[in-house]
């Protein structure tokens, strides 16, 4: 449901003549406008007045007291600020020096005996097609040998989605009068205009390609450069574009937060189920009965490619809530 | 003179190391809390330079197999590519962290400046 505003004193065009007429600023109504911190010289009225638009706290102190006060604090602020100005400046032009210092004494760039080039990397390259079928060794070093780290990145970023899920989310059932009217100024769409057609018809041509290059980006990870992480942002950008067209009524029709959740946990308990049966199998030398297929064929390499799809599923699914989440405070 | 030649010859090391350094001096020196994560990011990208410099072998291929050659020699190597990889994704995940503490921040304090945030906490604190 979205409130109508059909009074004039209000709408966008007589906001619009006002800020030709050069009577009014038109953002300064509904977008946070903050004048600029002014501290580089903090005089102690300055600080003072400051302190007075602040604290009330201090109204309860005696005038005197709270200038004498503020004097003290202002020089011990002034002060500190200019010792540790110089301090952070020595401490890092030291670190740049003695990184460059490091730097100097590595070996030469891009020279093929370097001590990173050993073994391990060799191993990966000469193994690697015949040990997971992936043509892509990366694709093949990170979701098969390595899937555990891989598995250890994608929960990284669902505990990040829940963290700032717990920070920045509004209970749209809540009591609360401060939180119903935080959730009343969030709502940004009573702002803008409503059904852009330009923004529209563009999304109309682009959130399709933009979905379906995605996905074809988590479905070739085992055979070109790309993957479950990069195919997972470019999908939530085309879910973000969709979103930004659209609105959130539209969205909710194929994506809401019920679906958010389940989307992200089945993919994950599904990575470590998978993952655990083939670790389990190869450390006791069982057949794990995965076949790996011919290399480059589509459906090829075992797990890389459901292994690669879950994790563009919950790399997809973080964007999108991360920005939903800093843009309204909910889904 | 020699140091310098070799902070020449290996250039995308040194410029690595002093990305890394600015972003550092803007983590310590700006007082701006978006700011200092920008500096955050900075120092994350100087990182993902460095080790991509390390993995490089100059001349050779990236690591997806052609035609079925495996000689060792046929490839870049692969380990520091999956180290950027893991970079990127945790970098994303702090990088929205914090700036969703900086949101409840400024929502406290209406303020981005960290000393003014300071100096009001401890306020609350007092009283």
């Amino acid at each position: 449901m979205s409130r109508r505003r059909d009074d004039y004193e209000t709408s966008m065009a007589f906001r619009f003549l006002q800020w030709l007429n050069g009577e009014s600023d038109t953002l300064s109504r509904n977008m946070e406008a903050r004048e600029a911190i002014v501290r580089p010289e903090e005089t102690f009225e300055a600080e003072a007045a400051q302190k007075k638009a602040y604290g009330e706290e201090l109204s309860r102190l005696s005038a005197e007291n709270a200038d004498k006060r503020a004097v003290l604090r202002a020089r011990g602020i002034r002060y500190f600020q200019r010792f540790y100005k110089v301090m952070s400046v020595i401490l890092c032009i030291g670190i740049i020096l003695v990184l460059l210092w490091t730097v100097a004494a590595l070996p030469p760039t891009g020279g093929a005996d370097n001590p990173a080039n050993n073994e391990v990397a060799a191993r990966y390259i000469e193994k690697g097609l015949q040990e997971t079928g992936a043509v892509n060794i990366v694709t093949g070093m990170i979701l098969d040998y390595r899937a555990f780290d891989t598995f250890g990145e994608s929960c990284v970023l669902f505990i990040a989605s829940c963290c700032v899920l717990v920070l920045l989310r509004l209970d749209a059932d809540s009591k609360d009068e401060s939180v119903r009217k935080m959730i009343a100024e969030s709502d940004d769409r009573l702002f803008e205009p409503k059904n852009d057609v330009v923004l529209q018809k563009c999304a109309c041509v682009l959130v399709p390609i933009i979905l379906i290059f995605g996905i074809y980006i988590v479905l070739n990870g085992h055979l070109s450069p790309g993957g479950g992480f990069s195919g997972g942002a470019v999908l939530g950008s085309g879910l973000i574009l969709y979103l930004n067209a659209y609105g959130y009524e539209k969205m909710s029709r194929m994506f809401t937060e019920k679906i958010y959740k389940r989307t992200t946990l089945c993919a994950l308990t599904f990575y470590c189920l998978a993952k655990s049966y083939s670790f389990f199998t190869g450390a006791n030398h069982l057949e794990s009965g995965i076949p790996t297929g011919t290399p480059g064929a589509i459906l090829s390499s075992g797990l890389i490619l459901p292994l690669n799809i879950c994790v563009g599923l919950v790399v997809a699914c973080t964007m999108y809530v991360f920005y939903t989440l800093f843009r309204k405070g909910g889904m | 003179m020699a140091v310098i030649n070799h902070l020449l010859f290996n250039i995308e090391e040194t410029a690595a190391v002093i990305l890394f350094g600015v972003g550092f001096t803007i983590l310590l020196l700006h007082r701006n809390l978006i700011k200092k994560i920008l500096g955050m990011n900075i120092m994350d990208t100087a990182t993902y330079l460095f080790l991509a410099s390390k993995g490089y072998i100059t001349g050779r291929a990236v690591p997806i197999v052609v035609d079925g050659g495996q000689e060792v020699s046929a490839y870049i190597n692969p380990v520091p590519s999956g180290l950027v990889l893991t970079g990127i994704v945790v970098s994303v995940s702090t990088t929205a962290l914090m700036l969703s503490l900086t949101i409840r921040l400024y929502e406290r304090y209406h303020s981005l400046d960290l000393d003014e945030i300071l100096i009001l906490a401890k306020e609350e604190e007092q009283s």
